[in-house]
C-alpha cells in the first residue's frame, strides 16, 4: 500500500459524492468566523477535520476521500489543488480509509529510549497488523508510526484517535488494545496512574504551596 | 537608485531590486533554477547563493534578498562556490541523470550548471527516488523523476495562466508536483510550462523523442495564428518544422506563446497543397503550373474587371496581398476584401482599427471594458497580460458579452450592445474615474450587420469616459486574423465601385481569387463562379476551387505581418514550401507575366518598397511609437442603429480557427478535450 | 534551588483546578487592567528589563522582539500569534501550561497583544493536542464570559479577541513563518526572510510570534517585576524555566527550575537520577532533538542555560533534556532523529529536502556498521552542506545531532563499521528500555 501513489490510495473506496451534513456545516461556520473576511482559507485545516469527522460518523473510518476535499474547496472558495496540498501535507489527514481505532505509535527517540519497540511489537501481536500503515483484517485498527507526540516525559505514548495513552509498556499496550476491542476505551493519560507529568511517586516541587495559594502572594 | 558593489564592480539598481538583479547588472552570471523574473520569488532551489558583507557569515539566496545602499556582494568566494557545489550535489542525488534519453538534453539548466558546479562522481550510494509521471494534458509530457521541485510550473499556472491547478502534494522527499487528480490543465498557455521547466521534467509531448536541440536550424519568425504577432523561433531540420518556441519581446508576447501557436505545427505537414490542381468534369486533377495558369487565363479571357474579385484570408502576408491587389488592379478590378467575417471597419483613420494602447499599454491601464471580446480565446497572450495587470491590483474589468472564465474578475454587464449607448450601464463611472481607461472591441462586436454602429458607439464611449487623451489612447480593436491590419493598411478593401465580400460571394463576380480564404461559407458561391484558391492547405476554400495554386505557409516564406496593434513585423523562411508550392507573391508575379500584365517588382526588396510607398507604416518594422488620441472625430456609423441582437464572440473553438490548426491532430485532440465539453455544457 | 513561591507555573501538574476560579486563586487575572494602565511602552520596557529570552528554542529576547512591532497601528491590524505547535522531540512543557494553567497563557496573550497594539491573537496548537485544545478553548470561553477578554478586556477599554487554531501534524509549523503560512490555510512552508513577520506577517500584517511559555510567564513578570525575574537564573539567562526530563532517568518529569541549574543537579534532584547511577550516563541531548548530544564528561559540570550550553557546542533549545545511559545505542538514537527530520522536512528547499533523506539513509547504515570509515567524513560534510543553506532552521536542526554524534562518539561509529566488516554480527544491541 505504501508505495501506491497518493492519488490512487483509497480510490477503490472513494464515494461518489460528499456533502456536509448540518452538524458539519455548523462547525465550519464557526471556524470561518474566527478569521477576517476574505481569509476563509485559514479554516482549511479545520474544515478538513470536520470532513474527516463526518466520514467517521458516517462510515466509522476517519478519512478524506477526494470528494470531501472538493467539498472543502467549494465551501472555502479555494482552488481544489490547494486543499489537496494541505490534506497531503498535514499528516493527521488520512487520504485513504483507516480502521475504527487509529493507533498512532510514537517511536521518536524519547519514546524509543523508554521502550517503544516493545510497544510496537505488542501492537502488532494484539492486532495482527504486519506493518506500518496497515489496517487489521477486522477493520478495527490501523497502525501508524508517528513522530514525537509531545508527551515525552510520559513515554512511550500511543495516540488512539484523539486520545493520548502514556507510560506504556508491552503489557499495558496489550490491555489497552483489548479494551478498545471490547469497546471500552480506558480514560486517557498515564496507564500507570501517574499524576500527569509529575515524577512517579508524586511531585517533588510545588509541595509547600497549599492548594489555592497564589504563587504571587509575596 | 541603490548603490551595490558586486565583486568590486559598483552598480546602481532601482530600489526594490534583489541581489541577483544587482549581480546581473554587474555582469555576473548567477546560477538559478527556481528564480524566474516573470514569476514570484520562491527562493527554494538555493543555487543562487552569494556572500554579503556585514551580514551573518553564511551564504544568502540572492534572488530573495533585497538590495540595500552600500551593500557589498561577493559571488565568487570559496564559501559561495562550496555552497553552490553542495546544492548541485543535492539536486543530482535523486536525479536520474538520463540525459541521453531526455528531450531537454542540450538545453537543460541542470545539465549546464552541473558543468560548472557538479562533481565528476557521485557520493550518494543509496537508492534513488522514482516518481510516478503525471498527466497534464495532450501537450505537456512529464517525467517527474527528473523534477527538482523548483515550483516554477506551479507558479506559472497560478500566476500567469491563472489556472491554479498545479500544486505540490505531500511533503519533504515525497513531495510531488502535479494536479493530484490527473486532469489536463485548462489553459491555452500550457506550452510555456515546458519552457520554464529548467529540467526535463516537463517537455513537449508532441515533440517527444523527435530531435536533439543541436540538430535544429533556428529561424526567427512571427506567429500568425492570432493577431498578436507573437515573436517566435522556428526550429527545423531539413524540410520539416519540428518545434516552435517564443522569442522574447516585452512589447508583444513577453516570453510566452499560446498553445495553438506552438503546437499547430503538425498541421503544417498534413493536408498540404503541394501541387497545382485543375477542375475538369467536376473533378480536380493534378496539373502543372503552366496548365493551372492556362486554365485561369482562359477564364479571364474577356472578363471585365468588374466581374473579377479577390478575397484575402486570415493568414495572408502583406506582400502577397499587395501583389494580388496590384494584379486585380491591372485587370481593372477593385473587388477586394479581406473581411471574410464581414466586420465593419472605418479605414479613414488607422486608430479606428488598431489596438491603440499597445499590448504593453495594458500594464499602464487602470480600468478595462471588454466589448464583444473574449481575449482568452481570441488572444491568450493579451489575456495573460490583462491578468497580470489585474493581479497587480486596482484594475476593475467589465465586459459586455456572454459570460466566460477569463482568469480574472470581470463584472459582466450583459450581452446587448445597446448597453454602450448609456454609459451609466456601460461601466462609465468606473472608466471615468480611471486615469488610463481602456476599451477593447472584439470582432464579435464588429462582424454583425450593425457593426459600424457598434464601432461608432464604442468610440464615443471611449471619448466620453476620457479614454481618448493627448497622452493615452484607450480605444482598442482586437483582431483575430494575423492578416487583417496589414490588409487594412494596404486597403485590401473594395475600391471605387468595388464589391465587398458579401457581394462577391453572392455572385457579384465570375472569377473569385481566394488568397488562403477559408473562413467563410464557400457553399454560398454560386456554381458558375470560377474559383481560384491560392493557399497551403486543402481546407474549405480549396474544396470549392476550380484551380488550386499551392502557396506557402507562414514558416515557408519571408513575409510581413501587421499585428492588432499595427506593429509591422517580419518573419523569415525556415523551410521551403513542399513540392511544387511556392511563395505566394512569386506565384502572383509569375501569373501576371503569364497574362501579360507583369507586376512591377522582381524581388522582395522591390515589392517591399512598393508596400512602403503605399503606406509608410510598412517602412518601420518592429517599432511602434506610443501615441495619444489627437482627433476625437468618431468613425462613420450611427450609434442609434445598434440593435438588441446579443453579442457573440468571434471564436468558439480556440483550437480550430484556421487551415493549419484544423489540419493539426494535436489541435484536434485539444479541441475534443477542451472545447467539446464546453459546447456540451452550454447546450 | 528555586523556591516554590518563585515558581510561575504553580499548577504545572494539574493538581489544582485549571478553571478560572482556580486560576484566580493562584493569582492570575489579578488587577490586569492596572497592568494595562501602565501603557504598551511601559509593558515592553518591563519585559525588556526582565531579560526574558524566548522559551521556544532560539532564546531571542522577548521584550526586544515585541519592540520591533510598529509603534502605531496603521492601515493593517497587528497580530500576536502564539506558537503552541510544541513538537520538538523531548519537549512537553507547553502542553502542561495549556492543560493545567491555561489562564496564565490567556492573560499573557491579552497583555502581550496590548503591548504590541494587537486586537487579535491566534494560538496555533498542534493538532495532536486534542484534549489540550478542548481545555484551552474552554478556558478562553470562560475568559470571554467573565469579560476578561473581548469587547472591553478586563474593563480596560481594549478590544481583544483570542482564537484557537489547530494544526494537523507538521513539525515544521513550529517555525514561525511556516506557522503563519499554515494559519493562512496553506502548507506549512517557511517564508523567505526578509521581510520579517513584524513587518509582513499574518495576512501581510505586522505580527509577532511567541512561544506559549514566553507569553505565559509575562503576566507574572509584569506583576512581580522585572527585577524579581532577572534575579533568578544567571546573567543574560534570566528567570525560571520549565524543563522536561525524559529518557533513561528513574523518574521522568517536567519541572520548573532556574536557568543555570547544573544538569547533574537537575537530573538527580528532580528526575530520580540517571538509571543505574550517574556513572551509567552515556550522554544527554540537553535542549530537544535539534541540539547536539553532549557526552557524560560535559554533563558532569555543564549548567543548563543558553550561554553555557552554547559554549559546549550544544544548546538550551526548549530545555528538553533527553538522557541516555550506557545501554543506549547512540548511533541508533541519533539515526532515529535523522528519520524524524527527513519525515518532517517540508520539501521546499533543496538542501533540506534532499539532504535529510541522504543523512537518514547513511545513518541507517551506520547503525548496522554497513559503511566505509571514510563515509563518516562524507556524512559530516553532507551535514555542513545542509547547515546554513536552507530557508529555515530545520536544515540546521537536522545537521546538528549528527555533528554532535560524530564529534563525541566517532569511535563508536568506527567500531561498528569494523565489526560489520569483520563479518561479525554487530554487538548485541540491548533494548533501550532494558
Amino acid at each position: 500500500m505504501t508505495d501506491m501513489h497518493p492519488a490512487d490510495r483509497g480510490a477503490a473506496a472513494e464515494p461518489a459524492s460528499f456533502a456536509f451534513d448540518a452538524e458539519s456545516e455548523a462547525q465550519i461556520a464557526a471556524l470561518v468566523a474566527k478569521y477576517p473576511p476574505g481569509r476563509q482559507a485559514s479554516a482549511v485545516i479545520g474544515a478538513l477535520y470536520v470532513a474527516q469527522g463526518q466520514m467517521r460518523r458516517a462510515t466509522g473510518s476517519a478519512w478524506l476521500p477526494r470528494v470531501a476535499m472538493d467539498a472543502v474547496a467549494r465551501r472555502l472558495s479555494m482552488p481544489p489543488i490547494r486543499v489537496y496540498e494541505a490534506a497531503t501535507f498535514y499528516l493527521m489527514f488520512n487520504t485513504r480509509p483507516i480502521g475504527r481505532f487509529h493507533l498512532q505509535v510514537c517511536t521518536t527517540t524519547p519514546c524509543w529510549l523508554r521502550g517503544s519497540d516493545a510497544v510496537v511489537a505488542a501492537c502488532r501481536a494484539a492486532t495482527g497488523i504486519g506493518g506500518w500503515g496497515e489496517t487489521s483484517e477486522d477493520g478495527m485498527f490501523t497502525m501508524t508510526e508517528v513522530e514525537c507526540l509531545g508527551a515525552c516525559v510520559n513515554a512511550p505514548v500511543i495516540q488512539v484517535n484523539d486520545d493520548f495513552y502514556e507510560d506504556l509498556d508491552a503489557e499495558h499496550t496489550e490491555r489497552l488494545i483489548a479494551a478498545l476491542r471490547r469497546g471500552e476505551p480506558p480514560a486517557p493519560g498515564s496507564m500507570i496512574g501517574r499524576q500527569t507529568s509529575a515524577p512517579v511517586g508524586g511531585p517533588t516541587t510545588l509541595t509547600t504551596l497549599t492548594p489555592g495559594t497564589p504563587g504571587a502572594a509575596e | 537608485m541603490v548603490k551595490v558593489t558586486v565583486d568590486g564592480i559598483e552598480v546602481e539598481v532601482p530600489p526594490g531590486s534583489n541581489v541577483l538583479q544587482a549581480c546581473e547588472a554587474a555582469g555576473k552570471e548567477i546560477p538559478r533554477f527556481c528564480y524566474h523574473e516573470r514569476l514570484s520569488v520562491a527562493g527554494n532551489c538555493r543555487m543562487c547563493l552569494v556572500e554579503i558583507e556585514k551580514a551573518p557569515p553564511k551564504p544568502f539566496a540572492s534572488c530573495a534578498y533585497p538590495v540595500a545602499d552600500g551593500m557589498v556582494v561577493h559571488t565568487e568566494t570559496p564559501m559561495v562556490r562550496a555552497a553552490r557545489r553542495g546544492v548541485m550535489e543535492f539536486l543530482l542525488i535523486n536525479h536520474p541523470l538520463d540525459c541521453p534519453i531526455c528531450d531537454q538534453g542540450g538545453e537543460c539548466d541542470l545539465q549546464d550548471q552541473a558543468l560548472g558546479y557538479g562533481m565528476d562522481h557521485s557520493r550518494y550510494a543509496e537508492n534513488k527516488r522514482a516518481v510516478k509521471d503525471k498527466y497534464l494534458g495532450p501537450l505537456v509530457k512529464t517525467v517527474m523523476t527528473r523534477c527538482i521541485h523548483c515550483t516554477r510550473c506551479i507558479r506559472f499556472a497560478a500566476e500567469v495562466a491563472g489556472v491554479p491547478e498545479l500544486g505540490a502534494t505531500s511533503r519533504g522527499e515525497s513531495m510531488e508536483v502535479g494536479t493530484y487528480v490527473e486532469r489536463a490543465l485548462t489553459t491555452e498557455l500550457s506550452g510555456n510550462l515546458i519552457d520554464i521547466c529548467p529540467v526535463g521534467a516537463l517537455t513537449s509531448k508532441p515533440y517527444a523523442f523527435i530531435a536533439r536541440s543541436w540538430e535544429l536550424k533556428k529561424t526567427d519568425s512571427i506567429d500568425v495564428l492570432d493577431a498578436i504577432g507573437a515573436n517566435i523561433r522556428i526550429d527545423s531540420r531539413g524540410p520539416e518544422v519540428l518545434r516552435i518556441l517564443p522569442r522574447v519581446n516585452d512589447d508583444v508576447n513577453e516570453e510566452w506563446l499560446a498553445d495553438k501557436s506552438r503546437f499547430s505545427l503538425d498541421g503544417l505537414k498534413r493536408r498540404r497543397l503541394d501541387a497545382c490542381w485543375v477542375r475538369r468534369d467536376g473533378r480536380l486533377h493534378r496539373a502543372s503550373w503552366a496548365e493551372a495558369f492556362d486554365a485561369i487565363a482562359a477564364r479571364l479571357q474577356g472578363l471585365p474587371g468588374a466581374r473579377i474579385g479577390a478575397l484575402a484570408g486570415n493568414l495572408a502576408d502583406a506582400e502577397s496581398m499587395l501583389a494580388l491587389k496590384d494584379l486585380l488592379a491591372s485587370l481593372g478590378s477593385f473587388n477586394l476584401d479581406c473581411r471574410q467575417d464581414g466586420a465593419a471597419v472605418d479605414v479613414s483613420r488607422r486608430d479606428f482599427y488598431t489596438f491603440n494602447s499597445g499590448i504593453a499599454g495594458v500594464d499602464e491601464a487602470d480600468a478595462l471594458l471588454l466589448i464583444g471580446s473574449n481575449p482568452r480565446r481570441e488572444a491568450p497572450l493579451l489575456n495573460a497580460r490583462i491578468r497580470k495587470r489585474w493581479l497587480a491590483g486596482r484594475f476593475p474589468v467589465a465586459a459586455i458579452g456572454p459570460h466566460g472564465d477569463l482568469t480574472y474578475e470581470v463584472a459582466w454587464l450583459g450581452d446587448s450592445p445597446r448597453l454602450l449607448l448609456d454609459d451609466a450601464q456601460a461601466f462609465g463611472a468606473t472608466l471615468r474615474a480611471a486615469k488610463r481607461p481602456m476599451l477593447i472591441l472584439g470582432q464579435g462586436a464588429l462582424a454583425r450587420p450593425d457593426g459600424d454602429a457598434v464601432l461608432a458607439a464604442a468610440w464615443r464611449l471611449a471619448g466620453a469616459v476620457g479614454a481618448l487623451a493627448d497622452d493615452w489612447h484607450g480605444f482598442n480593436v482586437l483582431h483575430t486574423a494575423a492578416a487583417r491590419v496589414g490588409a487594412l493598411d494596404l486597403r485590401f478593401l473594395p475600391g471605387p465601385g468595388g464589391k465587398d465580400v458579401a457581394a462577391m460571394v453572392g455572385g457579384g463576380v465570375d472569377l473569385l481569387w481566394l488568397l488562403g480564404a477559408d473562413e467563410f461559407d464557400a457553399a454560398r458561391i454560386p456554381p458558375d463562379v470560377f474559383v481560384v484558391y491560392q493557399g497551403h492547405h486543402g481546407d474549405r476554400g480549396a474544396a470549392r476551387a476550380d484551380v488550386i495554386l499551392p502557396g506557402a505557409a507562414y514558416t515557408e516564406k519571408n513575409a510581413t505581418y501587421v499585428n492588432t496593434e499595427g506593429r509591422v513585423q517580419r518573419g523569415f523562411l525556415a523551410v521551403n514550401p513542399p513540392g511544387e508550392a511556392r511563395e505566394d507573391w512569386k506565384i502572383l508575379r509569375a501569373f501576371s507575366e503569364r497574362i501579360g500584365r507583369q507586376l512591377p517588382y522582381d524581388d522582395l526588396g522591390a515589392l517591399r518598397a512598393r508596400l512602403e510607398q503605399l503606406n509608410a507604416v510598412f517602412g518601420r518594422p518592429d517599432i511602434l511609437p506610443r501615441f495619444g488620441a489627437s482627433d476625437m472625430t468618431a468613425p462613420a456609423g450611427d450609434p442609434a442603429a445598434i440593435t438588441d441582437t446579443p453579442l457573440r464572440y468571434a471564436i468558439a473553438d480556440y483550437y480550430q480557427t484556421d487551415p493549419i490548426s484544423r489540419a493539426s491532430p494535436t489541435m484536434a485532440e485539444c479541441s475534443a478535450l477542451y472545447t467539446a465539453p464546453l459546447a456540451t455544457a452550454a447546450e | 534551588m528555586l523556591r516554590d513561591q518563585d515558581r510561575i507555573f504553580t499548577n504545572l501538574y494539574g493538581l489544582q483546578d485549571w478553571r478560572l476560579a482556580g486560576a484566580r486563586a493562584r493569582g492570575d487575572w489579578d488587577r490586569t487592567a492596572a497592568i494595562m494602565a501602565r501603557g504598551p511602552d511601559a509593558i515592553v520596557e518591563e519585559m525588556k528589563a526582565s531579560g526574558l529570552r524566548g522559551r521556544g528554542g532560539a532564546g531571542f529576547p522577548t521584550g526586544m522582539k515585541w519592540s520591533f512591532m510598529p509603534k502605531q497601528e496603521g492601515d493593517r491590524p497587528h497580530y500576536l500569534v502564539v506558537n503552541a505547535d510544541e513538537s520538538e522531540p523531548g519537549t512537553c512543557k507547553d502542553r502542561d501550561i495549556m492543560r493545567h494553567d491555561p489562564h496564565k497563557l490567556i492573560e499573557g496573550c491579552l497583555l502581550a497583544s496590548f503591548a504590541m497594539r494587537a486586537h487579535a491573537c491566534y494560538i496555533y496548537i498542534r493538532g495532536e493536542f486534542f484534549d489540550e485544545a478542548r481545555r484551552l478553548q474552554a478556558a478562553i470561553d470562560e475568559a470571554y464570559e467573565a469579560g476578561l477578554i473581548g469587547r472591553d478586556a478586563c474593563g480596560s477599554g481594549w478590544r481583544f479577541d483570542l482564537f484557537l487554531h489547530r494544526g494537523a501534524g507538521a513539525y515544521i509549523c513550529g517555525e514561525e513563518t511556516a506557522l503563519l503560512e499554515s494559519l493562512e490555510g496553506k502548507k506549512g512552508m517557511p517564508r523567505l526572510k526578509p521581510p520579517f513577520p513584524a513587518a509582513v506577517g499574518l495576512y501581510g500584517c505586522p505580527t509577532t510570534v511567541n512561544n506559549v511559555e514566553s507569553i505565559a510567564v509575562a503576566p507574572t513578570i509584569l506583576r512581580r517585576g522585572a527585577a524579581w525575574f532577572s534575579a533568578l537564573g544567571r546573567p543574560k539567562n534570566a528567570g525560571p524555566k520549565v524543563f522536561c526530563i525524559s529518557g533513561h532517568v528513574e523518574k521522568p518529569c517536567n519541572v520548573e527550575e532556574e536557568l543555570g541549574i547544573p544538569l547533574r543537579e537537575l537530573i538527580e534532584r528532580y528526575a530520580g537520577g540517571v538509571r543505574g547511577g550517574w556513572d551509567n550516563l552515556l550522554g544527554v541531548i540537553p535542549g530537544g532533538a535539534s541540539v547536539p548530544v553532549i557526552p557524560k564528561s560535559i554533563c558532569d559540570t555543564v549548567l543548563m542555560d543558553f550561554d553555557s550550553l552554547r559554549d559546549v557546542k550544544s544548546g538550551l533549545g526548549t530545555a528538553a533534556v533527553i538522557v541516555m545511559d550506557r545501554s543506549t545505542d547512540i548511533i541508533r538514537a541519533i539515526a532515529r532523529l535523522s528519520r524524524f527530520y527527513k519525515h518532517e522536512s517540508c520539501g521546499q528547499c533543496t538542501p533540506c529536502r534532499e539532504g535529510t533523506g541522504w543523512m537518514m539513509r547513511v545513518m541507517d547504515r551506520m547503525v548496522e556498521g554497513r559503511a566505509e570509515p571514510e563515509e563518516i567524513d562524507t556524512l559530516e560534510q553532507v551535514t555542513r552542506q545542509v547547515e546554513g543553506h536552507t530557508i529555515c532552521a530545520l536544515g540546521d536542526a537536522a545537521a546538528w545531532p549528527i555533528q554532535g554524534l560524530i564529534r563525541h562518539f566517532r569511535p563508536v561509529m568506527e567500531e561498528r563499521i569494523a565489526h560489520y566488516k569483520a563479518g561479525r554480527t554487530p554487538r548485541p544491541m540491548p533494548l533501550a528500555a532494558e
